[in-house]
């Protein structure tokens, strides 16, 4: 009886770690095998995938799916549009970003609760998307590029994560500053932002990925402009076309001939375009995450 | 911007001897505004373009107690008071829209809740470092991509020929013909909520295993010697220790509960499952952008609005009330 007893004690706690890691590993599986599975897709010959059977390996080996989706010229203006909107975005929101936090993290400015407070309601308080729309609309910004930058410069909860950061800084810094009559526009370029790298590094991540998964934006403000697509507005194009009843092979992304319409289908085409829209944000996030795990705790937690 | 002037702010503050909120002691004086005028150069810009983007469209409202028609101008358009409104809540559709929106956002917020505070949980648990580490990341990984490519995924392991879903209950046996999984509206809901589940679990459970991280060892030492075995140190020692978190994160999705995510839903979506996937954001696109109906479509995005500013405060006043975390 003792025996047993002593005996459950220990085996109890080597249970649950086994049944605990095979749960973790389950976890994993589930995860990571969609992805897989995309990637053999968009390897494998497309009429030979309609055949079924594809789980994490290509049967028939193709880069004929690649093939079909740079042949048109669309996705790589996509792509540019795509990328430059990161760019713009992230750098100018990153930048308004910090400042904006930097001014309400000082607790004597005169404004600080008031725009807080203008910031947080932003979070809940909308106008709509209709009022939304005439005023983009009135602005000029149909069909214009400048509508993917511009309404989204500033996000509150990314302001929440800058100004909490910010605020646990030493104050010393900005008085000693102050007192060597540093302006607060020098103090903020020469000492604040310097510092601020874990965070500046999160909240790029939060715009750039924001702003690279946009399609909504296209959609509304853009959508019969082909100059201004983006990847994922081609994507979603293409997963409308797919989702169809009909799985027409006509409404593939445009230009290419009769041979490579055998070998492509829309299914196999989407799995390429896919991995395409999918590899830059799986190639920065590895880089990024040790800081934004950091940046979300600060911003959530604290406030 | 000489030290004269700060010193003299402090020394008033000082002798005020007002609450210790420094914003006080600044009165707003042309002293003040001279004072501080490069964080006011640098944070009013900002805020006057974010009035631009987020306050005037209010404006816009105005529609919604009108019969709007573009081509007229203000003067002529005809005023209709709040039929808009009673006309929403009169339409079967809406309700549906309603109904649908409050089931998914409901099915999204405690599933997503629960999987993420017992995955950080059992993340907890694990004493390998790295292994935990690989998991995490990879667990949070979806979270980075879009609905759209989220959506592929989706449609494509629940589709019907080759779909993963049915192929595993296939060869479990637990079905003998593969399911049409997007055409029936009767499992919609679910698909919704298990995608949301497979996206952002991972996501969630950043800021619980933080919370679990930050509290004291000596409690769970504590536990030990009173002879708490592992489930009963979760249920009295982990779970009080994340309910401050769990209370804020609540109060800030309560607010979003209008918001049942449309983005899957109108990927997802199509016309056999219209009467469970069609939420309100969907609603308005298709009654304001699509059929041109902007005083409806307003109307519900106020509805919308105003729900959520009256369910956030509810939340947090409540919170307040029974003495817990707050938002505001």
């Amino acid at each position: 009886m003792k025996a047993v007893t002593k005996g459950s004690g220990r085996v109890e706690p080597a249970v649950f770690h086994t049944i605990n890691t095979l749960f973790m590993l389950f976890v994993v599986a589930t995860t990571l095998y969609p992805f897989l599975h995309t990637i053999a897709v968009s390897f494998n010959d497309g009429s030979d995938t309609l055949a079924g059977g594809i789980y994490l390996w290509p049967r028939h080996w193709t880069m004929e799916n690649y093939r079909a989706v740079f042949i048109s010229g669309t996705i790589y203006h996509a792509a540019f549009i795509s990328v430059t909107r990161t760019v713009i975005s992230t750098v100018v929101g990153v930048f308004l970003t910090t400042m904006l936090a930097y001014t309400l993290a000082q607790p004597q400015y005169i404004f600080r609760k008031k725009i807080g407070l203008l910031f947080i309601l932003t979070m809940y308080f909308n106008a709509g998307l209709i009022p939304n729309y005439f005023l983009i609309k009135n602005m000029g910004l149909l069909h214009n590029f400048l509508v993917y930058v511009l309404p989204g410069l500033v996000s509150a909860f990314n302001l929440i994560i800058m100004r909490t950061y910010i605020r646990g800084l030493p104050f010393s810094l900005t008085e000693s500053a102050k007192i060597d009559g540093a302006g607060d526009f020098r103090i903020f370029w020469k000492i604040i932002f310097p510092l601020c790298t874990p965070v500046l590094a999160t909240v790029a991540l939060f715009i750039a990925v924001g702003s690279w998964n946009a399609w909504f934006d296209t959609f509304l403000y853009a959508s019969s402009d082909i100059k201004l697509s983006t990847l994922q507005y081609e994507m979603m194009k293409l997963l409308g076309s797919t989702m169809s009843t009909n799985n027409d092979p006509s409404m593939l992304a445009g230009g290419q001939n009769n041979q490579v319409q055998a070998l492509v289908t829309p299914a196999s085409i989407r799995s390429a375009i896919t991995i395409v829209t999918a590899v830059p944000i799986l190639f920065v996030y590895p880089f990024l995450q040790k800081y934004f795990v950091v940046g979300l705790n600060l911003g959530s937690v604290k406030e | 911007m000489s030290d004269a002037v700060l010193d003299k702010q402090v020394k008033k503050q000082k002798t005020r001897k007002r609450r210790v909120d420094p914003e006080i002691g600044v009165s707003l004086s042309w002293k003040t505004l001279k004072l501080q005028k490069q964080l006011i150069f640098m944070s009013v810009p900002i805020a006057i373009y974010l009035i631009i983007f987020n306050y005037v469209p209010i404006w816009g409202w105005i529609m919604a107690f009108q019969n709007y028609r573009p081509a007229l101008s203000f003067g002529q358009q005809e005023w209709v008071g709040l039929q808009q409104f009673k006309f929403l809540f009169a339409d079967d559709t809406f309700i549906m829209v309603l109904r649908n929106t409050i089931a998914m956002s409901f099915i999204n917020l405690v599933l997503g809740t629960t999987t993420a505070i017992g995955l950080a949980l059992l993340l907890n648990e694990i004493r390998v470092k790295y292994f935990k580490r690989i998991v995490q990341s990879i667990s949070y990984l979806p979270h980075f991509l879009s609905w759209v490519i989220a959506a592929g995924i989706v449609a494509t392991s629940l589709s019907i020929d080759d779909g993963i879903v049915n192929v595993i209950l296939m060869k479990l046996h637990l079905i003998k013909e593969p399911i049409m999984w997007l055409s029936e509206g009767k499992y919609f809901w679910g698909i919704v909520g298990a995608s949301n589940v497979w996206k952002e679990v991972g996501w969630g459970t950043i800021i619980y295993l933080a919370a679990i991280t930050s509290i004291d060892p000596s409690l769970y030492e504590a536990a030990s010697i009173d002879g708490a075995k592992r489930f009963q140190k979760m249920r009295y020692v982990t779970l009080p220790g994340i309910k401050a978190t769990f209370v804020i994160l609540l109060i800030m999705n309560i607010g979003h509960i209008l918001d049942a995510g449309f983005e899957l839903q109108y990927l997802l979506g199509n016309g056999l499952t219209i009467d469970y996937s069609q939420t309100i954001d969907i609603f308005v696109i298709k009654y304001g952008i699509s059929m041109g109906n902007y005083s409806l479509a307003t109307a519900a995005g106020i509805f919308k609005t105003i729900v959520s500013v009256i369910l956030v405060f509810g939340a947090n006043y409540t919170a307040k009330r029974l003495g817990e975390e707050r938002l505001i």
